[in-house]
């Protein structure tokens, strides 16, 4: 997975943090903030635009460099330096190379990516997180500007930085569907900003964030007025596979700590790396990690390859980020007393990875996402291949149980609809060798596929060689080619009597 | 990354039409009657099911190791764990022996058989008092002529009943403890091999035997391999065993939820289905998350073992990791059946027992966990 040039890249950025980054990181948390100009040397060396085109001083590499990059800055004993390259680059500014104006490209990616200005993401609110079809914050359209009343509050790089990449609401009336994009001067006139006091990360600065009145010039705005959900729905899925990274990234990096302790540290007369009980421990630590580890890798290249895996990516999120704690809180009790103190490492480790399962999405809200694709065979689209109005639920925004249920939405054939499509396909499919009914109950469409051509005829009595039990609606889906005919068959959704090998040869009619 | 073909593809489809023919509709019976019958294993055999990987020369196909991934992730989709386990047992632990380790003379004789479906073996290890502590085996082989004497006794063996040939360890000399097992291959028929079978808590379409040699007298060319080289053999096979518990484990866990699934989408409670209630939907997803991770390592693993390469320690965490997940999957799969979880006339109970037996045989999970810290930990390597 990692060729050469990669571990050269990597040694390069290992030496590179190890002089600009860990003699000062207990400073930087005893501080809570970070030198501004630290981040013009990582644009120097090209950090922040590691897959971001040349044009605006991007290095053009591919995703694994960006995986180096990750893993390396989560192994610098703080969540909180982490995370600020991670919004800088991943959950912030791909919204404006993605979907932004070539304006905005060159006026502020170029600028993120020379590490001159700082970047946030503002989605969540006082009110509203993962709900992002109900936030508050409204920009309304006044001539050539915005005007924005609202407020963002758990802004990542919000106090010292210098402009975010703001969710707000261009058509108040609407849901999701008013959800626009727009990129707001943390400069300007009408903002105010709060630093919040918090639990861990303490290196970051974590924002509330007021605006007032506040004029935003109308091409800041990132792409088409209420497209901002879809956007969002890509975009978190960089975030959340760059999360997952740093869940394991830093879990590795508490093992090996933790490890390194326990050949030192003696009691009873030996070291404690001999206790059976650390051992065993440890090992189960070291086997999940490392599966977690590969199955991030395996998502990444998936990413790599331009694939869009929603449901993947918060698998990751899930996992990584549940783990992490699990392996922070088993480690520290390797350290006994030391382990509270700040005198080592993992005191703060512990209380950096709190922040995993609840940032870019709480664990509750993968589940429910991971449910919905699960459950309900709810698909997602990416950004651009979807209409403009928003036709289901917003991942994000689940309200109801009666309302998240695609099935319910689900357009239904009629009979003769179904039968007239069935006759097309089987028309174009070759002879089936076998008799096949599909039963919806009542009725039934019967296939004979025995002689040189299929016959379809309807409400047949015969038996047939197989038969398939299944639902108007699912067979409208097989038919439309939204639902897999293997899968539906795995998910029960249709059910077979008589010969199997005939159900399987669903798929060459349905195709 | 995808590790399956076009042709794999295929090659499932038909393993799968194969099953529901020839296997499921009769796993109940043989679930209570504590085997598979004679028949299937020539059934197995004219589909070419036990030499995937063999060479043609033994009437193998010399597929790549994902046709067995599929055979086996298939076979842990039948519901009877027993019966998987017996075609398991004889394809995965017999017949790796030998052709690892054995003579021409020996493949010809039941490696090929064995490929065809002709003979069915076993493999016996553990010993009453010695599992994976091997350095502890008290059977002995010692010279007699022109044969071997072999006296002791052996346990928990799979096919251990009814097999037609055994592959057996015992010590050729016993003072040099490990280094001192050699390996042996023997006829059902011989005199002085009595086997009894045990009653078990799951697999219970599989029989498992506990065994004794009385002087049982065995020609020089039932050694397998070279003497006092049985250890090594066994060693070598273990990435193989624990990547074959693996792919069970996660493949038996997919199985289940799958069949959890179902069961909720048609169960209501309350009016509505047991899919609309928000927490047992959470638990449904924290499953598919670990069970998709689980699979994509135990691929990875595959896909290294494939290129030959040294995965002692991955294999052992693939075990470890699979095994306590299809326990937890299958735990909650019978709570998600709640009394029907816990009736026969449901499948879910046999998935829950069935299980159970995966962090216990092929090395324990405790087991894994010394190997993988004596390897992260200690650094030691194991060749």
């Amino acid at each position: 997975m990692f060729t050469e040039e990669h571990k050269i890249f990597r040694q390069g950025l290992r030496d590179f943090l190890d002089r600009e980054v860990m003699p000062n990181i207990d400073q930087w948390e005893e501080e809570q903030r970070m030198p501004k100009d630290l981040w013009p040397k990582f644009g120097e060396m090209g950090y922040f635009g590691l897959n971001y085109p040349e044009k605006y001083g991007g290095i053009d590499a591919d995703f694994m460099y960006s995986v180096i990059f990750m893993e390396e800055i989560s192994k610098c004993e703080s969540g909180g330096f982490m995370i600020l390259p991670a919004v800088q680059q991943y959950m912030s500014s791909p919204y404006i190379y993605k979907h932004g104006s070539e304006f905005l490209k060159e006026k502020y990616l170029t600028k993120v990516i020379s590490g001159e200005w700082i970047a946030c993401i503002g989605i969540s609110e006082p009110g509203a997180g993962s709900d992002v079809a109900n936030i508050q914050t409204k920009a309304i359209k006044d001539g050539d500007h915005y005007v924005v009343n609202g407020s963002k509050t758990f802004i990542t790089n919000g106090v010292y930085g210098d402009f975010v990449v703001a969710v707000v609401k261009t058509d108040p009336a609407m849901g999701a569907a008013g959800v626009s994009l727009l990129i707001i001067d943390l400069n300007s006139e009408g903002v105010t900003r709060n630093k919040l006091k918090k639990l861990g990360w303490h290196a970051s600065d974590t924002a509330e964030l007021h605006f007032d009145n506040v004029k935003v010039p109308a091409e800041n705005l990132i792409g088409d007025e209420g497209q901002g959900f879809y956007y969002l729905m890509g975009g978190l899925q960089l975030e959340r596979l760059t999360g997952s990274i740093a869940g394991y990234a830093s879990c590795e990096w508490a093992i090996k700590y933790t490890l390194q302790y326990m050949s030192e540290r003696h009691a009873f007369g030996r070291s404690i790396n001999k206790f059976q009980v650390l051992r065993h421990r440890m090992a189960q630590l070291i086997s999940e990690v490392e599966a977690s580890k590969q199955f991030v890798y395996h998502c990444c290249r998936m990413h790599n390859a331009g694939e869009y895996i929603v449901k993947e990516c918060s698998m990751a999120k899930l996992l990584t980020s549940e783990l992490a704690e699990k392996v922070m809180t088993q480690c520290l009790q390797s350290f006994g007393g030391y382990g509270f103190m700040e005198e080592y490492k993992m005191a703060r480790a512990y209380r950096d990875c709190r922040v995993g399962t609840i940032g870019g999405g709480s664990s509750e809200i993968m589940r429910e996402i991971i449910a919905k694709m699960v459950i309900d065979d709810t698909s997602y689209q990416r950004a651009g291949s979807v209409p403009s109005s928003p036709k289901s639920e917003p991942v994000e925004a689940p309200k109801t149980e009666t309302t998240t249920n695609t099935n319910d939405k689900k357009s239904v054939m009629s009979f003769e609809a179904i039968e007239s499509a069935i006759k097309g396909k089987a028309a174009a499919a070759k002879p089936l060798g076998n008799t096949l009914k599909f039963n919806f109950g009542e009725q039934n469409v019967m296939l004979n596929g025995l002689g040189d051509a299929n016959v379809v005829t309807t409400n047949d009595a015969t038996e047939a060689q197989c038969t398939v039990d299944v639902a108007m609606e699912d067979l409208t889906s097989m038919l439309k080619g939204d639902l897999n005919p293997m899968n539906a068959f795995m998910s029960g959704k249709i059910k077979v009597k008589g010969d199997m090998s005939v159900a399987m040869k669903l798929g060459s009619i349905m195709g | 990354m995808n590790y399956f073909t076009e042709e794999h593809n295929q090659f499932r489809n038909s393993l799968r039409d194969f099953l529901q023919k020839e296997v499921v509709p009769f796993v109940d019976e043989w679930e209570k009657v504590g085997n598979p019958p004679r028949s299937i294993w020539k059934k197995f055999g004219d589909m070419g099911y036990f030499g995937l990987r063999f060479s043609e020369k033994h009437g193998g196909l010399n597929l790549d190791f994902f046709y067995d991934v599929i055979l086996l992730e298939e076979l842990s989709k039948i519901n009877s764990a027993g019966t998987s386990a017996a075609i398991g047992a004889h394809t995965y632990l017999s017949l790796s022996h030998l052709n690892n380790a054995g003579s021409e003379e020996q493949k010809e004789k039941y490696l090929k058989a064995g490929i065809a479906g002709d003979l069915f073996g076993s493999l016996a290890i553990s010993e009453p008092f010695g599992g994976s502590d091997v350095a502890s085996m008290r059977t002995t082989a010692v010279t007699d002529g022109s044969e071997w004497v072999i006296n002791g006794s052996k346990t928990f063996i799979t096919n251990g009943v009814l097999s037609d040939y055994l592959i057996i360890s015992a010590k050729t000399e016993p003072e040099l403890k490990q280094a001192g097992i050699s390996l042996f291959v023997i006829d059902r028929d011989t005199a002085g091999l009595s086997a009894t079978k045990l009653d078990k808590l799951g697999w219970r379409a599989s029989d498992t035997a506990e065994m004794a040699f009385t002087d049982m007298r065995v020609p020089a060319n039932a050694l397998l391999g070279q003497e006092n080289q049985g250890f090594y053999y066994i060693m070598q096979q273990f990435a193989l065993e624990r990547l074959v518990m693996a792919i069970g484990g996660v493949a038996g866990s997919e199985y289940a939820l799958q069949y959890g699934l179902n069961y909720m989408r048609e169960r209501e409670a309350f009016g509505r289905p047991l899919t609309k209630f928000q927490e047992l939907r959470h638990r449904v997803a924290q499953l598919a998350a670990e069970i998709e991770q689980q699979k994509q390592f135990v691929y990875y693993l595959c896909d290294r073992f494939t290129k030959g390469e040294y995965i002692v320690k991955e294999a052992a965490m693939a075990k470890l990791l699979a095994t306590q997940l299809c326990d937890k999957t299958t735990f909650e799969v019978v709570q998600f059946l709640g009394g029907y979880g816990y009736m026969e006339d449901y499948q879910a109970s046999r998935m829950w027992r069935d299980s159970r037996l995966g962090q216990i045989g092929g090395g324990t999970s405790e087991i894994m966990k010394e190997i993988i810290a004596k390897m992260a930990i200690d650094e030691i390597k194991y060749d």
